[in-house]
């Protein structure tokens, strides 16, 4: 990944070399500029949401190089993602095949939507403050143990102007992001936790320099460095996992690399979405999803619609059926007259809906912002009131009634505070990363922790929409031998499920002769000379079944149908066993005809369920339970969902859901296992207490240290006493997440 | 007390050694993948050879 956007264009495995040889850099290596001369080089990017071990880097990288073509490859384990340097000729269906091949599921990139340049350089960057900041604080602890075990005289002023000469260039460097911040917030007129940073860091670091000048006993130059450090370390925690999921998100949306092939006069062009024009003719190969809004021109097929508006079953295409883009494909090509493309299509019409849920979104206030509203203005009254109670009481000596005030700011400041959030939410994004849940919003966790009834969409989520036999057993052989042989020679998701259930099941298929596809109607042959069909209803002249089902008639008899269930996604029974067991209320909602929702409901054991419910009705019934006080988690993957996930207090959905779902979802399910969500509510919950209990904690530090510092009684030791045992205790209990 | 004229700048240059070893790895992008780069030490293939 970063080696792909490395300024230099240098692959990672030259950049090692090349770095133990300094100059090598500064003059171009010819192996280089044959490299950038040579025009058949392409790098290709996928993600691979499975990869998780050391053997798992290895074979990938194994299977990719045994790949013609492929130069290099270098898998990143971190963020889940393999850069492949290769040949032009190399695509990337190609490599995703070969991943499939030993196991990987992986999915294209797009390179250029990845912009994580700008947040790699400015973790660098945070990285780099802090390393600084961790050496100056070793340093200046060291001066000031020999000061605070007794140094007196010139020793101790010499080791106050050293701690000095390291602090102050520190504090300047390594503090600058919160000066910044600060400033920025004093120009919109408001104070944050920074300001209140901001100014211990400048009141300590000045009163130091002045009593170290003046030959005084205390300096706080440590407690400067050292609230630098911690609050620092914070700050990285909460970009990482910003980072790790502002990637991963940015990654999904670069999953659908977004092409359509274009006929101009007759021939086959590939072309961005973008580039479509109303009025285009487009060809959709079967299996494919429609990319814009059209007509159907020629070509009859059968589409799947089931992602737009749950319906399971397949839908028939022919000339002069309108087809909306996320539609698939199934059975024959179909050529469409677009009608709307890119943002006007029907797509990208819920993109308001959805930008107006984000907003509603970013105005819940955190924990953490409600505890910098109570505990800024706090913590200057306190500070000011000691500084101006010190005056009175001293009669006007500024020196010490500064001290007093400096020492107060400095111990109060928020450094358990500022890890307290980060730490906790750090360490559960990482361990609900690792189940195969993306945290894509910062606040996700902490609203799904108030959850109390859990919403859920049928197909596509609960199901994985993709079918299995349900009846087999209930045909006589020679039919299903028929069935079999038939079903094998089509594409189509009801064919294959068909032909693999036989399979199973140890079925022979019979001779079937003459076998043609009839796109959008079924398969068709010749069986002992007899048409055997096996398709639409209609197309067999049967009376439609009320469940998804594939009609066989071989001409004597009634035609026999053979019915079909959505196969459930794995993990889904113990996700709602864990949900139940929480004390959650379940409701199931879909698009899908009654019959099969209710047939789902009953297997999984959801008491209440709604079935053919259009896309405004899921969003109503949301809207209702919140009204009623409830908070919703919304679990869902359609068009059909997008406006009930943008408008549920907290939700989820699959990485297979569309983009406008997932973009209105607040945490991804990265694999298939399902399970993860009974964790995620358990964790959630589980950090909303740490979190509070950080608070706690630190308060306590507060409640023991503050009158101390108050009476005047605070040395600088006992100011970085009370500022790394808060910290550590802080970070040790966001730890004890399970 | 004269000890301390050598000691403190050579602790300081080797404090100075460890943050400049930090900032090295930092610009050579070698906390780009830390997951990935402990693993890797793990895998056996090319124990027997350099990679070609």
């Amino acid at each position: 990944m970063t080696a792909a956007l490395d300024p230099n264009g240098l692959s990672e495995v030259e950049h090692a070399s090349l770095s133990a040889c300094p100059a090598c850099v500064a003059a171009p290596s010819a192996e280089r500029i044959a490299q950038l001369s040579r025009p058949d080089h392409a790098r290709l990017m996928l993600s691979l949401p499975a990869a998780h071990c050391a053997a798992c880097i290895s074979t990938v990288e194994t299977a990719l190089a045994a790949v013609a073509g492929v130069q290099s490859s270098r898998v990143n384990l971190t963020l889940k993602r393999v850069s492949v340097d290769a040949e032009a000729a190399v695509t990337a269906d190609q490599l995703i095949k070969v991943l499939a091949g030993v196991g990987y599921e992986a999915h294209e990139l797009d390179a250029g939507l990845l912009s994580a340049t700008e947040t790699d350089r400015q973790g660098r960057d945070l990285l780099m403050r802090l390393g600084v900041a961790f050496f100056s604080m070793m340093n200046v602890m060291l001066l000031s143990v020999a000061v605070w075990s007794g140094a007196e005289g010139i020793t101790r002023d010499l080791f106050h102007w050293i701690s000095g000469a390291i602090a102050i260039p520190t504090v300047l460097f390594s503090g600058q992001p919160f000066f910044r911040s600060a400033w920025a917030g004093v120009k919109a007129g408001r104070l944050g936790m920074d300001f209140p940073i901001s100014l211990a860091l400048v009141l300590a670091s000045c009163i130091s320099i002045f009593e170290t000048w003046k030959s005084g006993h205390h300096a706080y130059f440590d407690a400067a460095v050292m609230l630098c450090f911690f609050l620092l370390l914070g700050r990285y925690l909460d970009h990482r996992t910003r980072a790790v999921a502002r990637s991963a998100a940015e990654e999904l949306a670069a999953l659908e690399v977004p092409r359509a092939v274009v006929l101009v006069e007759g021939a086959e062009i590939t072309r961005p979405i973008s580039e479509i024009a109303v009025g285009d003719l487009v060809r959709v190969r079967p299996g494919g999803r429609m990319p814009v809004d059209g007509v159907v021109v020629d070509g009859t097929s059968e589409v799947d619609r089931s992602l737009l508006t749950g319906e399971s079953l397949p839908v028939f295409a022919g000339p002069e059926t309108v087809v909306s883009a996320g539609e698939v494909n199934l059975t024959g090509p179909l050529t469409l007259r677009v009608t709307a493309a890119g943002k006007d299509s029907s797509l990208h019409r819920m993109a308001d809906l959805v930008a107006v849920a984000e907003s509603a979104k970013t105005r819940y206030t955190t924990l953490a912002e409600r505890a910098a509203n109570w505990y800024s203005p706090l913590v200057h009254l306190l500070s000011f009131s000691a500084f101006g109670f010190w005056m009175w009481k001293t009669g006007g000596d500024l020196r010490f009634a500064v001290n007093i005030s400096a020492a107060t700011l400095i111990i109060t400041c928020p450094c358990a505070l500022g890890l307290a959030v980060p730490a906790v939410v750090t360490s559960a994004s990482g361990r609900l990363f690792r189940k195969g849940l993306l945290i894509k919003h910062g606040t996700a966790l902490e609203r799904l922790a108030e959850v109390d009834t859990v919403v859920f969409d049928k197909t596509g989520t609960l199901t994985m929409g993709t079918p299995e036999v349900t009846n087999l057993a209930e045909h006589p052989r020679a039919a299903v031998e028929v069935a079999a042989a038939l079903a094998m020679a089509s594409s189509h998701p009801l064919a294959t499920a068909l032909a693999d259930a036989a399979r199973a099941g140890g079925i022979h298929p019979a001779r079937v002769e003459d076998l043609r596809e009839v796109p959008g109607y079924g398969i068709e042959g010749l069986w002992r000379g007899q048409k055997v069909r096996l398709g639409r209803a209609s197309w067999c002249q049967a009376d439609e079944a009320a469940m998804t089902a594939t009609y066989l008639c071989t001409g004597e008899g009634r035609p026999r149908a053979f019915t079909f269930t959505d196969r459930l996604r794995p993990g889904a029974e113990a996700a709602i066993s864990a949900l139940t067991a929480q004390g959650k209320s379940l409701r199931l909602i879909s698009g899908d005809t009654e019959a099969a929702v209710a047939a789902l409901a009953r297997r999984l054991g959801f008491a209440d369920w709604t079935s053919g419910a259009l896309p405004a009705e899921k969003s109503a019934l949301v809207r209702d339970l919140t009204l009623q006080g409830r908070r919703v988690l919304m679990v869902g993957d359609g068009l059909n969902d997008t406006a009930a996930l943008a408008a549920a207090h907290v939700s989820i959905s699959p990485a297979s859901a569309l983009d406008a779902a997932r973009a209105a979802s607040d945490i991804v399910l990265l694999g298939q296992d399902m399970a993860a969500i009974g964790d995620a509510a358990r964790i959630s919950r589980q950090t909303r207490r740490r979190i509070i209990e950080n608070f706690g904690l630190s308060a306590a530090y507060n409640v023991i240290a503050v009158p101390l510092a108050l009476v005047g009684a605070a040395t600088p030791l006992a100011a970085a006493l009370a500022m790394s045992l808060s910290s550590i205790t802080v970070s040790l209990n966001s730890l004890r997440l399970k | 007390m004269e000890i301390l004229t050598y000691l403190i700048p050579v602790s300081l240059l080797l404090g100075g050694i460890g943050l400049a070893a930090f900032v090295w790895a930092l610009k050579t992008r070698q906390f780009d993948d830390p997951a990935g780069d402990a693993s890797r030490i793990l895998t056996k293939d090319w124990d027997d050879r350099p990679k070609p």
